[in-house]
């Protein structure tokens, strides 16, 4: 019993939307929604947590910064000074207006590329995974709701049909 | 729906006004008529600088005469730092001439000269920068008001009529530049020494701009970006108004075309404006990106401005289609804003600083040097406290933080046109008394007036637009 979900099929996000809306109200468990695009507003409707994503993005900025920072150190003030434009590198702060450019980058650097390793992790996807879309017409331009199905099944099945949807079927899922 | 001009802003408005008046007034009357009362009046505001004692006796009295007109020609230059050089290749030409004891005579009749000019622009800059600072905000707004125009926003509907009675102060504010720059051009004062023909005689850099730099021709400009900016404010609220009572695809249309339009003038007339009443103060300073580097400025002040004014008129009840999705949108325009401003000044800054060539660098020198605090201290308001504050989603939906930042913005924005103005007037003889204050009030008083009159003119909702229903439903 445990193992069986409802698989429903929308054609239309606006719809969806509202059918998401609809069976969290009557308290049914909804495990997972694919959509072929971003559908805004969703996540709020499936009562998700928002995301942290945006606070690590700041961790690994703050990083690429202090990367720079020692990198430049090392290299321009320590390693090999030199005197361009009349600025001997004596001092970093006296230089710091050279390498700021170079600070932004890393910093932007590090941010784009840690936050898309990261969110990579978080939605266990890394090459060559199996993709795990039950249906592949959520690629091109359907809509579907996984629902765990609980102890009244026909009952279910007629409140979602009611939900606009245009197929819903049973799956038995592996354990 | 409309709003009522209350009591309250009246009397606010009205005693800013008075009062910043009699700030400027004391300012122009507690300046130095002469060199000697100049020397007098920094040598007792500063004992530090001892070199500046006063030459008060005889003798000096009759050298600082019998030199005065060999030097007024020399001299006159001397109030943009720009012509420190041209100061001391004067000495020097003069060290081969003069023996020893009447060049350094020489040399403190020409500080004083310079001190005196110094002092006597300081009401005069400090008025200028204000009313400057005021007129750039219905700027800022109205470029922003273009855009999203232009754009056929969605969500910015909601708050069309804030914008367009911010820029009802566009056309005063345009009038007090306007005689301002004519009292200049009238030799009133020594703001822009290009206008005055024995600096420009002496002058082979200026004489070399005068075709551009000459005071009919500032004046005719002058006249000429106001009246665009003035004609499209008025004709764009007229048919705003108008769409409140029919018609409203066709008005739509008329005021997409007409900002579409409007941006290109605008562009080119911000940046010649920017060269023409800032850049010009320094006349042999120049800057390719300057005027990207005002219209950051004036942009993201507006902006603020929009959100200030925003939230006061919510807190009073008359915004209820404003929700906190239009507050955040304004909070991620200040908070880009701030960056954008940061990337400009810093893009100039860093080619002058790092090329270090002596005409261009000058300018950051006398920053670095003679306004240290205000140069750096306003990176700090204009970038460091708005990034931190306004990075956070939810911050920036909180009303109180959001005037938080968005006032430490508009007095961080305001010591960058004082930053643009003041290292050229005066030298290092800045500071921030009382005819600075005196100007930052009395022109917010006529700001707050004019803004909250024209509130008050249309309904605070333009009911006519194609696009209200999605800005009133706008959730992000």
């Amino acid at each position: 019993m445990g193992n069986e979900v409802l698989h429903v099929l929308y054609d239309d996000d606006d719809v969806l939307m509202k059918a998401v809306k609809d069976i969290r109200e009557k308290k049914h468990h909804i495990e997972e929604v694919y959509t072929p695009f971003p559908v805004h507003g969703l996540d709020k409707a499936l009562g998700l947590e928002g995301t942290k994503l945006a606070i690590t993005a700041f961790i690994y900025g703050f990083i690429g910064l202090i990367v720079s920072i020692v990198m430049m150190n090392y290299i321009m003030i320590q390693d090999w000074p030199q005197d361009i434009g009349g600025k001997p590198s004596f001092s970093y702060l006296q230089n710091m207006p050279a390498f700021v450019p170079i600070m932004f980058e890393l910093t932007v650097y590090f941010a784009a590329h840690l936050m898309v390793v990261t969110f990579y992790m978080r939605s266990k996807l890394w090459p060559f995974k199996k993709a795990e879309n039950p249906n592949p017409l959520t690629t091109d331009d359907k809509f579907l709701i996984e629902i765990l199905i609980d102890n009244n099944k026909k009952d279910l099945i007629n409140f979602v049909k009611t939900t606009g949807a245009i197929e819903v079927k049973v799956i038995q899922k592996k354990a | 729906m409309n709003y009522i001009f209350t009591k309250n802003i009246r009397n606010t408005s009205l005693t800013l006004i008075i009062i910043g008046a009699l700030g400027l007034a004391y300012g122009f009357l507690s300046t130095p008529s002469s060199v000697s009362e100049a020397q007098d009046m920094v040598s007792v505001s500063d004992h530090k600088e001892g070199h500046e004692s006063p030459s008060s006796d005889d003798h000096d009295q009759d050298v600082i005469e019998t030199h005065q007109d060999d030097h007024a020609i020399k001299t006159s230059g001397h109030n943009s730092e720009g012509s420190t050089e041209i100061h001391q290749e004067d000495t020097t030409s003069l060290t081969s001439q003069h023996n020893d004891k009447v060049d350094s005579q020489e040399h403190e009749v020409d500080h004083g000269e310079h001190l005196l000019h110094q002092l006597q622009n300081r009401p005069w800059a400090a008025l200028y920068v204000a009313a400057l600072f005021f007129f750039m905000i219905p700027l800022g707004v109205l470029a922003f008001y273009a855009i999203n125009r232009a754009a056929q926003a969605g969500w910015s509907i909601v708050l069309f009529r804030v914008m367009e009675g911010i820029t009802g102060y566009l056309l005063p504010g345009s009038i007090t530049i306007f005689i301002i720059l004519v009292l200049s051009v009238m030799h009133l004062n020594h703001l822009f020494i290009w206008m005055d023909p024995e600096v420009v005689a002496h002058d082979e850099l200026i004489q070399g701009k005068s075709a551009y730099l000459n005071t009919t021709w500032f004046l005719v400009r002058a006249l000429f970006y106001m009246f665009g900016w003035n004609i499209y404010r008025y004709i764009s609220r007229k048919i705003s108004i108008s769409q409140d009572k029919g018609d409203y695809l066709k008005n739509h249309k008329k005021n997409f075309r007409l900002a579409a339009g409007f941006l290109v003038f605008y562009i080119y007339s911000e940046s010649m404006m920017s060269w023409d009443w800032i850049m010009s103060i320094d006349p042999h300073w120049f800057s390719t990106l300057f005027g990207w580097y005002v219209f950051a400025s004036m942009f993201v002040t507006g902006i603020t401005v929009i959100a200030l004014v925003t939230i006061y008129l919510k807190a009073e009840g008359h915004l209820d289609f404003v929700n906190a999705s239009h507050i955040h949108n304004l909070g991620l325009f200040m908070f880009g804003g701030s960056v954008f401003w940061a990337y400009l000044w810093f893009s100039q800054f860093m080619l002058i600083w790092y090329s270090n060539i002596p005409e261009e660098v000058t300018y950051f020198i006398t920053r670095i040097e003679d306004y240290n605090l205000p140069f750096f201290g306003m990176l700090a308001m204009n970038l460091v406290f708005p990034f931190l504050v306004l990075m956070n989603r939810d911050y920036k939906r909180n009303n109180f933080l959001i005037v938080m930042a968005g006032i430490i913005i508009v007095l961080g924005h305001y010591i960058d046109v004082y930053n643009m103005i003041m290292p050229s007037a005066v030298g290092d003889q800045w500071y921030f008394g009382i005819p600075e204050i005196g100007g930052f009030m009395f022109f917010m008083g006529l700001f707050i007036l004019f803004t909250f009159k024209s509130l008050e003119k249309a309904p605070l909702l333009a009911s006519g637009d194609p696009f209200l229903g999605e800005s009133k439903h706008f959730h992000y």
